[in-house]
């Protein structure tokens, strides 16, 4: 019991940073219908930036986050407004190999600036609470406190702002957008700001959670983030959350009850059986075209 | 014929669409306080009229608003300038509130102060939309979503309404209450450009009108001389 406990606590700080990854895709996807390839390498900078900021400048935890976050989005942006709007118009699979391209230049420029592994300086105090055998980090309960807290930022923004109306309103109809004087190309511009400063705190939680980052630390979380998306219902909000949570508490228990190579071999085939039952994914629907 | 102002003027608009032109050199005037309608069949390139004069199409020729030229005038900013358009099919968001469906055109206006009066005005002339405001507009039937895509044009605070087939899939019942209410909104100092193939309709509501036919002005006049001319009785009365 005491060992569920624990591991669901694994779990949850698991799930929290693919949560964060995944909505990046499922906004974008929503809003453009196309998937952004270089959004796991988008996570991947926000850890190096991270840790530039925090080795070279000496940056506390919430400047640090900050920057991470600003300068993610604003890496995010950029590259919609350089490689992926020119295409808006092109074949779908044009802007995701463009995407593919934009990911690995991400990984070769951040590996050309520097080619050995890299770890983030502790930045908050260690701290462990041992409830009833149940260990407790201060780490796990700040990343998992922060992702609600972002969600439920981005929760507010999406339902309650003029902008998140717009952004729903895209994903609706983009072509109907401009005949209500919304400015599409702004409204596309915040939907990368937002999705990738997402990815980019979760690149950093990721760097403190873990030993190392390197430049290819993206490409496998974020295929896991993607599929979480997948399955959650790409597109849908809620269902990006649900599936990062489903496939972090999926990996842990594979990993907690079997041998550990086992791990993703296990966990990809579930979400696999999954999609044959739920092709749109657990809260994605069917959108029939309407006339 | 016409001793009131300008408001949109259509000079010489040429559109095609992969060579093949769906508009072909039309010029037409819309004068403030009107109601112009566009008449003719499927393909006479009424749509694609109104698309160009919202900025969604890109077109040779020129079209002014108020004298000003809105060849490079960006989509959403036309809506800014009083122009709002009433999509073919309605266009309403599926997704989104009653609510949220009206007060995203508000997007271009600077007086905020003035949206909740406006609100009023809206739900005044459609008291069902009031009674849904929580409940997605895809949820609505087809003539609540007329009246829906109506009041959100009228959120934007336009002068000029571009409407394309109001009536398209409603009851004769139904578009005549539309069409009531169209004639309320011109009355309270709004310019409508009605597109429309129930000429009938268009006829009894327009002061003036154009038929299209294949990307053409063949015929024009005011709604009391198409509404006796022999050929439109023959082809679009019945």
């Amino acid at each position: 019991m005491t060992y569920l406990l624990q591991q669901t606590l694994n779990a949850l700080q698991l799930g929290s940073i693919y949560a964060l990854i995944a909505l990046g895709y499922t906004m974008v996807y929503g809003i453009l219908r196309m998937i952004n390839f270089a959004h796991g390498d988008f996570f991947m900078v926000g850890a190096f930036l991270c840790f530039v900021v925090v080795t070279f400048m000496q940056l506390p935890f919430a400047p640090a986050l900050l920057v991470t976050i600003i300068g993610v989005s604003l890496l995010g942006v950029i590259v919609e407004r350089i490689a992926y709007r020119p295409l808006r118009q092109a074949p779908r699979v044009s802007a995701i190999i463009t995407a593919l391209g934009v990911g690995i230049f991400l990984e070769n420029f951040t590996l050309a600036l520097s080619p050995y592994p890299k770890s983030i300086p502790p930045l908050i105090p260690a701290v462990n609470w041992t409830i009833g055998g149940v260990t407790l980090s201060s780490l796990q309960v700040i990343i998992v406190f922060l992702s609600i807290a972002l969600m439920s930022a981005l929760h507010f923004i999406v339902q309650h702002t003029r902008v998140g109306i717009a952004m729903r309103a895209i994903s609706w109809d983009i072509n109907l957008v401009p005949l209500m004087g919304v400015p599409v190309n702004r409204i596309v511009s915040i939907t990368f700001a937002l999705g990738s400063g997402l990815g980019g705190a979760a690149g950093m939680m990721y760097g403190m959670a873990y030993p190392v980052i390197d430049p290819y630390m993206g490409i496998l979380v974020g295929w896991k983030a993607f599929i979480s998306a997948v399955v959650g219902g790409i597109g849908n909000i809620r269902g990006a959350v649900l599936g990062g949570f489903i496939l972090g508490a999926v990996e842990i228990l594979v990993a907690a009850f079997l041998p550990s190579t086992y791990r993703d071999f296990v966990a990809f085939s579930l979400l696999l059986i999954l999609l044959v039952f739920r092709p749109h994914g657990i809260l994605g629907k069917p959108r029939s075209q309407k006339v | 014929m016409n001793n009131k102002k300008v408001l949109l003027e259509v000079k010489d608009l040429t559109v095609s669409y992969g060579g093949i032109n769906a508009v072909k050199g039309i010029s037409f005037l819309v004068h403030a306080g009107d109601i112009v309608t566009l008449l003719g069949a499927n393909g006479a390139g009424k749509t694609t009229t109104l698309h160009s004069i919202s900025g969604i199409t890109p077109y040779k020729g020129d079209i002014l608003y108020k004298g000003q030229n809105l060849r490079k005038v960006p989509a959403h900013s036309i809506v800014g300038l009083g122009i709002a358009q009433v999509p073919e099919g309605r266009g309403i968001f599926g997704n989104l509130t009653v609510m949220e469906n009206l007060t995203i055109s508000t997007w271009q206006r600077k007086d905020r102060s003035n949206i909740k009066t406006d609100l009023e005005y809206v739900f005044d002339l459609f008291p069902r939309l009031k009674e849904r405001i929580k409940q997605p507009g895809g949820t609505l039937s087809g003539g609540e979503q007329q009246m829906l895509a109506l009041g959100r044009a009228l959120m934007s605070k336009a002068e000029l309404l571009l409407l394309d087939e109001p009536s398209m899939g409603l009851s004769p019942l139904l578009s005549q209450e539309i069409f009531k209410m169209l004639i309320r909104i011109n009355s309270a100092g709004t310019t409508l450009l009605l597109v429309e193939q129930n000429a009938n309709l268009a006829l009894q509501i327009a002061n003036s009108g154009y038929v299209l036919e294949t990307g053409m002005i063949v015929l024009s006049g005011t709604g009391d001389e198409l509404r006796g001319n022999p050929l439109i009785k023959e082809a679009y009365l019945g």
